[in-house]
């Protein structure tokens, strides 16, 4: 590993033009890349929750066809997890790893561009399945994003082969990019900084990095077993040849569930480093918040059948993975505390980061009550596949993950750019973005509960009113992110000037560097007591 | 472990790297091993009712006349098969621990032979134990020509030990084309995967009553 000698060579020497980027091994480049990679894709993906809530608009068959509904449903759905939340949490990392960790660089700069350019490739193809599915050369994955067998095996169109190697790809980058983290953080803290002096996010992601090693891997194996079922003549799901539909679920939930918290974990690492920021007191409990996010890690572990409780599972079965479930709402809600201790007689003021960090714990302590509501078997089989989980996972995701990385992007963006965002325009961005979503994902509670099925393009007419509502929700929400776009260039472009604590009293590494923080951060290592 | 040495920082790098890769290409392997360990689990354990392809040799039993089982049967066929498929009867009234006999009868339809494998489910999954099935078309797979029609026996025994207040038993028979059909249509042996393997299935579901 010669990268960081060479650093020292380019020292204040940026590579220019194409070959910046393309050839990127400087963290704050490519964490930029993803940033934009990922906010290109929150667009695309809004485009596509703007055409459903379009069509779910009236009931009847307005604008799309069902099967094109399909589609849309599930390029939403991966795009939004694949290609939004992870890619974006990722780039956080990548900016802010080193240097809240006191290191001139990740620890392992070449790998990690090339997990950055596997990306592009990746939803490259998955896109090119909609294209194709627009130009009327067949359908793009319409399976929804849990790619269920054996409607992805025997009953997959075409695309499915293009799906699943862009899923191979993302896998890669994944690892890759975990490995880079997990390496970055053992050996590239300043000297002095023990485990229990990291900052919380350093932490989060830690963890997070060991849940993508570990469940990655198995998603690259539920997508090979489809790939030999449906071109090799495999059976591992097809119950003709003695497999099991049903065993897809299994597998795909043992990823499936540790991967929900892989994009909520970063998340309470960012919301942790931003409420003592602003309420000037250090954060409440912070060994307590380190054992409870690997409380979480771990049981998100054996808790992936309470997404199956209705596939005619055993009760004993059933009954082990409520108990499971339910447990996690304890370590959840020792954070939850925590950030209201922290808080407690803090000297408050509520700049935008702030403002996003108090509506990610209210909305998405709203997100994990719905999800203990899900976890209760009887109860379950009532809210099955209802609008009642859209409901559950839009406000853990959206109002939870997402809202914790526009919160990050403001927290930190002075401190990237040298230059403040313009705070008015941010506090209009986070009002419209907070009531919008409540319009919008709100209402879907009431018509889960009276039975409106998830994925359908129609229904029944005692719903039209609560989906109307939601509809215009949606277009509120979604324009509302074109300011976000607005206030993000034009501190780019300029602004007032940032000081390098950017926020009064803001402690961390990384605030006691200059704003802009230079390409190569911390070349000679700071002392931490 | 405490924080390194500026100069050296990254001189761990390799070892580390190393030792997450062994656990990437673990956990790959363990996607794969989940598919065993799931049958080996259902298995060990009896949870998932599942009946199975499985011959039972109930040698003796004992007939308790004071009690009568309603056994109900189902019959479906998956991916538009082009059979007819039927129980003669869509009932019966058993004593638990009598050897009863129900013939189903299967026509192919279609102008080709086509080779079909049954799958069986009980219901409720707790009386899936107690369900012994002697003979059974299900233990092989079945050849139909074009237009052949074939009555299929199903020889099975409810155990006596059935627990008290499970009174109904529904068993359910899902054709599926096998995928023998395109390797080789002459000969219709028994795959002894299909054997071992866990054929639970959706059909669980439709027995959530």
């Amino acid at each position: 590993m010669n990268a960081v000698v060479e650093e020292h060579h380019d020292h204040d020497h940026k590579p220019t033009g194409l070959g910046r980027w393309l050839f990127s091994t400087n963290h704050k480049d490519i964490g930029s890349m993803y940033l934009w990679f990922s906010f290109t894709m929150f667009f695309i993906g809004g485009a596509l929750a703007l055409l459903i809530r379009a069509e779910l608009f009236q009931p009847g068959m307005q604008i799309v066809e069902p099967e094109f509904f399909n589609q849309l449903t599930t390029l939403h759905g991966l795009i939004m997890v694949f290609g939004v939340i992870m890619p974006a949490f990722v780039g956080l990392a990548n900016w802010q790893l080193p240097m809240m960790i006191g290191a001139p660089d990740m620890a392992l700069p070449r790998m990690n561009n090339w997990s950055f350019w596997l990306l592009p490739g990746a939803f490259g193809m998955l896109l090119a399945s909609l294209v194709m599915s627009i130009m009327g050369l067949g359908s793009a994955p319409n399976f929804g994003w849990t790619f269920y067998a054996p409607l992805s095996t025997t009953y997959g169109p075409d695309s499915t082969d293009y799906f699943i190697f862009s899923v191979h790809l993302m896998g890669i980058s994944s690892v890759m990019g975990a490995i880079n983290v997990i390496a970055t953080i053992m050996n590239m803290r300043a000297p002095g900084m023990t485990y229990m002096k990291m900052p919380i996010f350093v932490w989060t992601w830690f963890i997070t990095a060991y849940l993508l090693i570990a469940v990655m891997p198995v998603l690259a194996g539920v997508v090979t077993m489809m790939l030999t079922d449906r071109n090799f003549g495999t059976s591992f799901f097809s119950a003709a040849g003695g497999g099991d539909p049903v065993m897809f679920q299994h597998i795909f939930w043992f990823f499936g569930h540790p991967e929900v918290y892989i994009m909520i974990l970063p998340a309470f690492g960012i919301i942790s480093s931003i409420v003592p920021t602003f309420s000037r007191k250090p954060l409440f409990g912070y060994s307590s918040m380190v054992y409870a996010t690997a409380s979480i890690a771990f049981l998100s572990f054996i808790v992936w059948a309470h997404h199956m409780f209705t596939t005619g599972m055993p009760v004993a079965g059933e009954l082990f993975f409520m108990y499971a479930t339910m447990l996690i709402a304890i370590p959840t809600g020792v954070k939850v505390f925590n950030w209201i201790s922290t808080m407690w007689r803090g000297s408050l003021t509520f700049e935008t980061p702030m403002l996003f960090a108090i509506a990610f714990i209210f909305l998405f302590t709203m997100g994990g009550f719905t999800g203990l509501m899900l976890c209760i078997v009887p109860a379950d089989f009532q809210y099955h596949d209802t609008y009642f989980v859209v409901a559950h996972f839009h406000y853990v995701l959206v109002t939870g993950a997402a809202f914790s990385i526009m919160a990050a992007v403001y927290f930190w963006l002075p401190k990237w750019t040298g230059n403040m965002y313009d705070e008015k325009l941010g506090k209009l961005h986070f009002w419209l973005t907070t009531i919008s979503a409540n319009v919008l994902f709100f209402p879907m509670h009431f018509v889960g509960l009276a039975g409106m099925p998830r994925r359908i393009p129609d229904y029944a007419l005692q719903f039209a009113e609560f989906n109307q509502i939601a509809s215009i929700g949606a277009f509120v929400f979604g324009f509302s992110q074109l300011i976000f776009l607005y206030v993000v260039i034009k501190c780019v472009r300029g602004g007032k000037k940032a000081t390098g604590e950017v926020w009064e009293g803001a402690k961390g590494l990384e605030f006691e560097l200059p704003s802009p923080a230079p390409f190569h951060s911390y070349t000679t290592p700071p002392e931490v007591k | 472990m405490t924080a390194q040495n500026p100069d050296n920082r990254t001189a761990d790098n390799p070892k580390i790297i190393g030792k997450l890769l062994v656990l990437v290409v673990a956990m790959f392997g363990f996607g794969f091993a989940l598919v065993p360990l799931y049958d080996v689990f259902c298995d060990v354990t009896g949870l998932n009712g599942k009946t199975g392809n499985k011959v039972s040799f109930e040698i003796a039993p004992i007939v308790d006349e004071s009690r009568v089982i309603k056994v109900t049967f189902l019959t479906s066929l998956n991916e538009s098969m082009p059979w007819n498929f039927q129980a003669e009867q869509s009932f019966i009234k058993v004593h638990p621990g009598k050897p009863t006999t129900v013939n189903f009868i299967a026509k192919n339809t279609s102008n080709k032979s086509i080779i079909g494998q049954a799958v069986p489910s009980v219901a409720p999954g707790l009386a899936a134990a107690y369900f012994q099935k002697t003979e059974c078309f299900c233990f092989t797979q079945q050849k139909l020509k074009a237009g052949e029609e074939k009555l299929m026996p199903v020889t099975f025994i409810v155990d006596s030990k059935l627990p008290k207040g499970m009174n109904e038993i529904v068993l359910s028979y899902t054709f599926f084309v096998s995928n023998k059909n395109e390797q080789d249509l002459s000969v219709a042996t028994y795959d002894e995967t299909a054997k071992s393997k866990s054929l639970t299935l959706s059909l669980n579901q439709d027995h959530i009553l």
